[in-house]
């Protein structure tokens, strides 16, 4: 009998379905990837088996765990079967932790409560595993808070509280989706090896078809409710039997059709094979493949980075010695040529962002210049600035948080008008929205609209619409895929392609997401801890990374087509 | 052009139907605008004159002729309600008007400049917050003279750093924002912002600070009008009527407990609708939608 069964589960939550008749089995140290796009279901799965699901729920079916029947299981049973036998761990490491409270409290609080030890016995078992996740005593004691601790630590010490009393059953929902690559990987490994040490049985949930790939043994996949297809990882994908498998797998490698500027043939698409190419063959190392865009007899470039440093008022140690101030940006410089598209790749903090921030003008560099267009943006009156505004647009990550939820999708697409000489009167503003809307695939009847009648990756393709509808010549993108599902996200990244193509927009694209960035890039730069290290042809960089920093971020990538050859390996 | 919340047909219609399944919401706002038809009514029909003594009818009891009895003078005590309710809801409004139209500028300009600006403009607050602030009304109307308008200054200036705080720290919260960004990315400067963007969206909270504030000063009105402090004779008001009524509460309690009463229901109401206002608008149960 495995360990957790679920057999014909039904959940309707105040009328609305949600779970139709769903299967799903784990045995014990067996990892259960469960995929899915958002609203498939997956975490309200997880919460059913914990029996966490909101006031409203009403479940049919049988889950049962290790002979219990969990849906008829007292709320006093359930309480001494979470965080004993069933360890969850959550998504938002910022969230999941108590702030008042010692990292060391928050561990113990588990092991005091379902075994009765006192609070030294407790202790001492919270020190061994918080030891086992990688916070060794000597540098993270008990007594550190959360907020002392970076992402990736918290995560570490939610993944000690799920795991301290040793589980059958870990629940992991979406556990890396907010850090970084390379974070992600030290995560996902600790977890495989608390897996293979005690033999837990392990519900991985998560969008990322590459992460699961990796890790399960066995894979389910989610849709609207349902299971499409459960099977053995290698199995399910190298066979991609069912349409939606495949359509999964398909866009978790999209790469949008596109010529690449006409200088360098097609460098930007011709990547995605080339990922094991002979290594003893190296390019040309990274500035000095930069294609000879300076004094070829072309228009100067579009945006200049000339010495660009950003530095932050640090924390004051004591009174009376001076703050240390925190290096952001450390003396930056690069080019981009109008049309092109660059990447801009880096783990979290390393100063993407604020980066992106001093070219958008909404920031200052502390020192070096920044020229668009041959203008410099650093120093100038938001009335100097207004050409240069109407030349550079902005699309963010956050589809939910980029818009004034007060204001129609007509007032929020047309606010950048305000950039334009002569304000146009309201049938032409109406015209131009109308036109841009219809540039990014949308009605031009949504402009009457509110921007939560519309899904995520409609609100980026607004969001989009807002960036062009001036016609600018640069688009700084930060992050603007990320927070999409892959089906979604391959469709914006083909709508990012298909304007660099149209309207020869270039585009300064930040991201972590190294496929992205092969995708529909030409250039990427790697920055870490303020600094560029390497830049040069996105393929090549990234087959090719010559510096640490760029190498542990290739290495980290998670990589469909890798993981499913590694899984071929291991079963033949 | 700034739109108002209200006039978003979508909002508005979520805001009804919350705002009607809401106990504390409705009965606050019955009780709220019952008082508001009292004002309104004393300005055209009263039961009795309120300025027209009639000593031979003093110190009466309940009855039909004088439902609440009539105090020491032979005014009709439902009638000093009725007119006095017109006092105390004009101070409450003028008050709460200063406070608003001098704090939510102060603070949402605190909030956008920031830096020293923010730094004096918060201080000079926690000062005059640091001030209790009924003593401090006293001292101001003790300086220019007791009155209706003092009064209303005296309170008015109190409200400021109230509205100027709720104001800076909703303001402070929206500046961060992805969507005031590409505002300020759209090239429009921050007074255009605040006025856009910041305003509409913090509105809400602006709106149940009101409600709250209103009620301190109806209270505030009849605790200096009890000192004498604020309208004076003949116009009749509720704080001072139950100073007139305090040395006779053996003899005749109705002189005190109507007006006490009249009081303690207006502010009720007001802290009724504003407690429902704050459970309809609050953000957190806003994004669950």
């Amino acid at each position: 009998m495995s360990l957790l069964e679920i057999e014909k589960l039904s959940l309707d939550i105040a009328g609305m379905p949600i779970l139709k008749g769903m299967d799903l089995a784990i045995d014990a140290g067996e990892v259960m990837g469960l995929v899915g796009e958002s609203g498939s279901g997956k975490s309200m799965t997880a919460l059913t088996v914990m029996q966490l699901l909101p006031n409203a729920s009403r479940t049919r079916g049988r889950v049962t765990f290790d002979g219990i029947d969990i849906l008829s299981a007292p709320e006093a049973a359930m309480c001494r079967l979470r965080g004993d036998d069933i360890g969850m761990v959550f998504q938002e490491p910022m969230t999941a932790l108590n702030p008042v409270k010692t990292i060391g409290e928050q561990v113990a609080e588990g092991i005091r409560w379902h075994t009765g030890a006192n609070r030294p016995d407790a202790e001492a078992r919270a020190r061994a595993i918080l030891d086992r996740v990688g916070l060794p005593e000597a540098r993270f004691p008990l007594s550190r808070y959360p907020h002392e601790l970076s992402g990736g630590q918290r995560q570490r010490v939610i993944i000690a509280i799920a795991c301290a009393l040793k589980p059958k059953l870990l629940i992991a929902d979406e556990p890396t989706t907010a850090l970084d690559v390379v974070l992600q990987k030290q995560i996902l490994e600790l977890l495989r090896d608390l897996v293979d040490e005690n033999r837990m049985g392990l519900l991985l949930i998560s969008h990322d078809l590459a992460v699961v790939a990796d890790m399960a043994d066995r894979v389910t996949i989610m849709r609207h409710g349902e299971v499409m297809e459960a099977s053995e990882t290698a199995k399910i994908l190298t066979q991609q039997k069912h349409p939606y498998t495949r359509q999964l797998a398909e866009a978790s490698v999209h790469v949008p059709v596109r010529n690449a500027p006409s200088r360098s043939g097609s460098a930007g698409v011709a990547g995605r094979g080339g990922a094991h190419e002979d290594p003893s063959f190296p390019p040309p190392p990274g500035p000095a493949g930069h294609p000879p865009h300076k004094g070829e007899g072309k228009s100067a470039p579009l945006l200049v980075v000339e010495g660009v440093t950003r530095d932050y008022a640090g924390r004051r140690k004591s009174l009376f010695s001076k703050a240390e101030p925190f290096r952001a940006v450390d003396n930056v410089s690069f080019s981009l040529d109008a049309g092109q598209s660059m990447a801009l790749v880096g783990r979290s903090g390393c100063g993407k962002s604020t980066l992106a921030r001093m070219i958008l003008a909404l920031d200052r560099p502390t020192s070096g210049e920044i020229r668009l267009l041959g203008q410099t943006v650093a120093d100038k009156s938001e009335a100097e600035l207004r050409p240069s505004r109407r030349e550079m647009q902005v699309v963010f990550q956050d589809p939910y948080g980029s818009f004034d939820p007060r204001h129609k999708v007509e007032r929020l697409i047309a606010e950048p008008l305000h950039l334009l000489e002569k304000k146009p009167a309201r049938t032409e503003r109406r015209e131009m929205v109308a036109e841009a809307l219809h540039e990014v695939g949308l009605a031009p009847s949504d402009m009457d609209k509110y921007p939560h009648e519309f899904s995520g990756g409609q609100r980026q393709r607004i969001s989009i619409a807002r960036a062009i509808i001036t016609r600018p010549k640069l688009i700084v993108a930060d992050e603007p895929v990320s927070a999409l599902d892959v089906s979604i996200r391959a469709q914006v990244l083909d709508l990012f392609a298909d304007l660099n193509q149209r309207l020869g927009v270039a585009y300064l694209f930040i991201t972590h997401d190294l496929t992205v960035a092969r995708a529909i890039t030409d250039q990427v730069m790697v920055m870490h801890e303020g600094k560029i290290v390497e830049e040069g042809r996105t393929s090549e960089v990234l087959d090719n990374p010559q510096t640490e920093a760029a190498r542990a971020l290739v290495a980290a990538a998670p990589d469909l087509e890798r993981a499913i050859a590694r899984r071929l390996g291991e079963t033949a | 052009m700034t739109m108002p919340a209200s006039s978003q047909p979508d909002d508005f219609r979520h805001f009804l139907h919350q705002a009607l399944r809401s106990g504390s919401f409705m009965t606050g706002l019955i009780i709220t605008l019952l008082i508001a038809a009292m004002a309104a009514l004393s300005f055209i029909w009263t039961p009795y004159d309120v300025t027209n003594l009639v000593v031979a009818n003093r110190m009466q009891g309940l009855s039909a002729a004088h439902p609440f009895g009539t105090d020491h003078l032979g005014r009709d005590i439902l009638s000093m309600i009725m007119v006095g309710s017109r006092n105390s809801i004009a101070v409450a409004i003028v008050a709460v008007g200063i406070g608003m139209g001098i704090g939510v500028p102060l603070g949402c300009w605190a909030a956008a400049r920031g830096g020293w600006l923010d730094e004096v403009l918060m201080r000079f607050n926690d000062v005059v917050f640091a001030f209790p602030a009924l003593l401090s009304a006293i001292m101001i109307t003790a300086i220019f003279g007791p009155g209706a308008v003092n009064a209303i200054i005296a309170i008015g200036i109190f409200n400021v750093p109230v509205f100027a705080r709720v104001a800076r720290a909703g303001a402070l919260a929206l500046w961060p924002r992805e969507f005031i960004l590409a505002a300020r990315a759209a090239g429009k400067g921050k007074a255009l912002i605040t006025i856009e963007h910041i305003l509409p969206n913090i509105a809400s909270i602006l709106l149940v600070q009101g409600t709250i504030q209103f009620a301190l000063g109806i209270l505030a009105e009849a605790g200096l009008s009890y000192l004498g402090l604020g309208a004076q004779p003949p116009m009749p008001s509720w704080g001072r009527m139950l100073f007139d009524a305090q040395t006779r509460m053996m003899i005749a309690p109705n002189q005190a407990i109507f007006p006490g009463l009249a009081i303690v229901i207006t502010v009720l109401g007001l802290n009724l609708l504003g407690d429902g206002l704050r459970d309809i608008l609050d953000p957190r149960l806003r994004r669950e939608r």
